[in-house]
């Protein structure tokens, strides 16, 4: 295989407790740690040691959002990828014009396999993978926790409620990856200074002719509702007793 | 007036509480009428099962050889082709539906509602976000079909007791070959199933081996119940994958849940806002699990939960 792509997302770091904004109109981010959606990074781990093992000559980072998140591929430049696009747009982006873009990105670099995350730690939609692979004709294995490649093949296990699914899919293929498939390099200095030299180009999203999808409008946010703190008990036959109070022992 | 199409989840022989869940929310929607879809191998018993739920008018079946395994590129073109005059078209939020509902939605050509956990009206809904840190009210626009996930932890199933009409419909359309299903290693157990059991008993990092483990086994078949984990857990390779309760894991609403050596992490809490009583064993009085628990126990766990487990048989 030529080429592989990998999203990145830059999101809210996963350790940040996040707060709705008084007004309702979204969540505070003045200010707040963002980092690559965990998934994500976990999906750009899975293309190197593809590439690594010589299954692949070329892994290509791509982001979509405003010129800030060029600090996101730059920590994947570090990882390894070889170069990085950034389809640069303000904004919220529904999942279907992200998907949109990803198609048109794969056909030009004429990828063998786009590798996302199963879900975007801020949204939670989990939806591009499956979208795109609808919008290009090709085959998705979604929360991959294993990816072994064979040929013009790949073979996917694939975390799913009843356990562990093993699918075989032709290449070019889509797959986004779960948590369990690899733990993401830590990045070095050199590695960060080499970065500084790897091409990142920058395409507006208006030229990629897109067409924008029907709007799922966002109309307020709020805090979810809170559980209140309850009681202690001291022991074992405390808490017996304060099950049986509630009728569940 | 709205008009929705279920897909039912089955596992080719009995079909997902997840479907009649679904039928719950669909029939929050003023006026709605329900219809469910069946695509499998043999539709038979599944349909069936689905003309029992309360509030469905009809039960369309597609019986296929394609169909025998719930693969996305097989299934979502069929659906697509029925979806007709449907305003809405609905999945569970389990993997099965999150794999492929977004894929109809793609075909479709709209965005997908995702994880709906109210319906507001018949073209605005709730939906958790940043790991249910925040809910937000969306709206897709009118005359748009809405696709759509449905947070099953939010929605108890319909009723039984009907017997809608079944018709078979035909989605005479071409299937790729290019995905495969290979096998299934399943997890499966005796024990009630984590996402519908009306108690669960998970275990955490704390618990530090596969054997002892079995003191979360033990106590779960005290009380009948379901067993979790959080991803410390599962990560560390004390139990299977699918036990995992959470952000990315399961979502559910048991009444009873016991938590058992596990901090709180908010990706670990998402997954179960919508329990009845939250019970939590932790030998840390300062863990964040405590600011959200019914009832709290600072102790051992190794000493009090076989304690705990006598107390219960
Ligand atoms: C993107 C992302 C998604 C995630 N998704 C999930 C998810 O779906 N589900 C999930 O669970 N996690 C998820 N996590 C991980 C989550 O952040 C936590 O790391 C994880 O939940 C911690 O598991 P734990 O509570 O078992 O372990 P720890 O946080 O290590 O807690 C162990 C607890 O056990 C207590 N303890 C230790 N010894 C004893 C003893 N002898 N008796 C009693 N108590 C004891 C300790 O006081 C401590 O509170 C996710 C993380 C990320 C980044």
């Amino acid at each position: 295989m030529d080429r592989i792509l990998v999203g990145l997302k830059r999101v809210i770091d996963y350790n940040v407790r996040v707060q709705v904004k008084s007004d309702g109109t979204g969540v505070e981010t003045d200010g707040v740690k963002m980092s690559i959606n965990p998934f994500d990074e976990i999906a750009l781990e899975e293309a190197l040691r593809i590439k690594e093992r010589g299954e692949a000559n070329e892994v290509i980072a791509v982001s979509i959002g405003t010129s800030e998140a060029q600090q996101q591929l730059r920590t994947g430049l570090a990882m390894g990828a070889d170069r990085a696009i950034l389809v640069t747009a303000d904004g919220y982006l529904d999942p279907l014009s992200v998907s949109r873009i990803f198609l048109s990105l794969a056909e030009k670099e004429n990828a063998g396999l786009v590798m996302l995350g199963k879900q975007a730690i801020d949204g939670d939609n989990s939806q591009i993978a499956q979208m795109l692979a609808a919008l290009w004709g090709r085959p998705q294995a979604t929360f991959a926790s294993g990816v072994t490649l064979d040929g013009d093949t790949a073979r996917v296990v694939r975390e799913i409620d009843a356990g562990l699914e093993t699918v075989e899919v032709d290449l070019p293929a889509v797959i986004s990856v779960d948590l369990r498939l690899n733990e993401p390099r830590y990045v070095k200095l050199p590695d960060i200074m080499k970065a500084k030299k790897k091409p990142l180009d920058e395409v507006a999203l208006a030229d990629l002719g897109i067409e924008a999808g029907p709007e799922v409008k966002e109309l307020s946010y709020a805090p979810p509702e809170a559980r209140q703190r309850g009681v202690m008990v001291e022991d074992v036959a405390g808490l017996v007793a304060a099950l049986k109070d509630k009728g569940l022992a | 007036m709205a008009k929705v199409l279920i897909v039912a989840e089955h596992d080719g022989k009995t079909l997902n509480p997840s479907t009649a869940k679904c039928v719950a929310c669909a029939a929050s929607i003023d006026g709605a009428e329900i219809d469910i879809v069946v695509l499998a191998a043999a539709v038979g018993d599944i349909a069936a099962q689905a003309a029992e739920i309360a509030g469905v008018s009809r039960v369309l079946t597609v019986e296929r050889a394609e169909n025998e395994y719930p693969i996305s590129a097989i299934l979502a073109p069929q659906i697509a082709a029925l979806a007709g005059d449907h305003t809405h078209v609905f999945g569970p939020s389990t993997t099965f539906g999150k794999d492929l509902m977004p894929h109809v939605a793609a075909l479709l050509g709209v965005n997908q509602v995702s994880d709906i956990m109210s319906v507001e009206s018949s073209h605005s809904f709730k939906r958790p976000v940043y790991a249910g840190n925040a809910i937000v009210t969306v709206e897709v626009a009118e005359g748009s079909v809405v696709v759509a996930t449905v947070r099953v932890a939010s929605y108890q199933a319909a009723a039984g007791g009907n017997s809608a009409a079944v018709e078979a419909a035909s989605a005479d359309v071409a299937l790729p070959t290019h995905t495969r299903f290979v096998g299934l290693e399943s997890g499966a157990s005796d024990r009630p199933d984590l996402q519908t059991a009306t108690s669960v008993v998970s275990g955490g990092r704390a618990l530090g081996s596969e054997e002892d483990f079995d003191l979360i086994y033990k106590l779960a078949d005290a009380l009948n119940a379901g067993v979790g984990a959080s991803r410390a857990a599962v990560d560390a390779g004390y139990c299977p994958n699918d036990m995992q309760v959470g952000q990315t894991g399961k979502i559910i609403a048991p009444d009873l849940y016991i938590a058992i050596g596990i901090s709180g992490a908010i990706q670990h809490m998402t997954g179960i806002k919508d329990a009845g009583t939250i019970v939590a064993i932790n030998k840390d009085e300062e863990a964040p699990i405590f600011e959200v628990a019914d009832i709290g126990l600072v102790a051992d766990l190794f000493k009090v939960v076989p304690e705990l487990t006598s107390a219960l048989s």
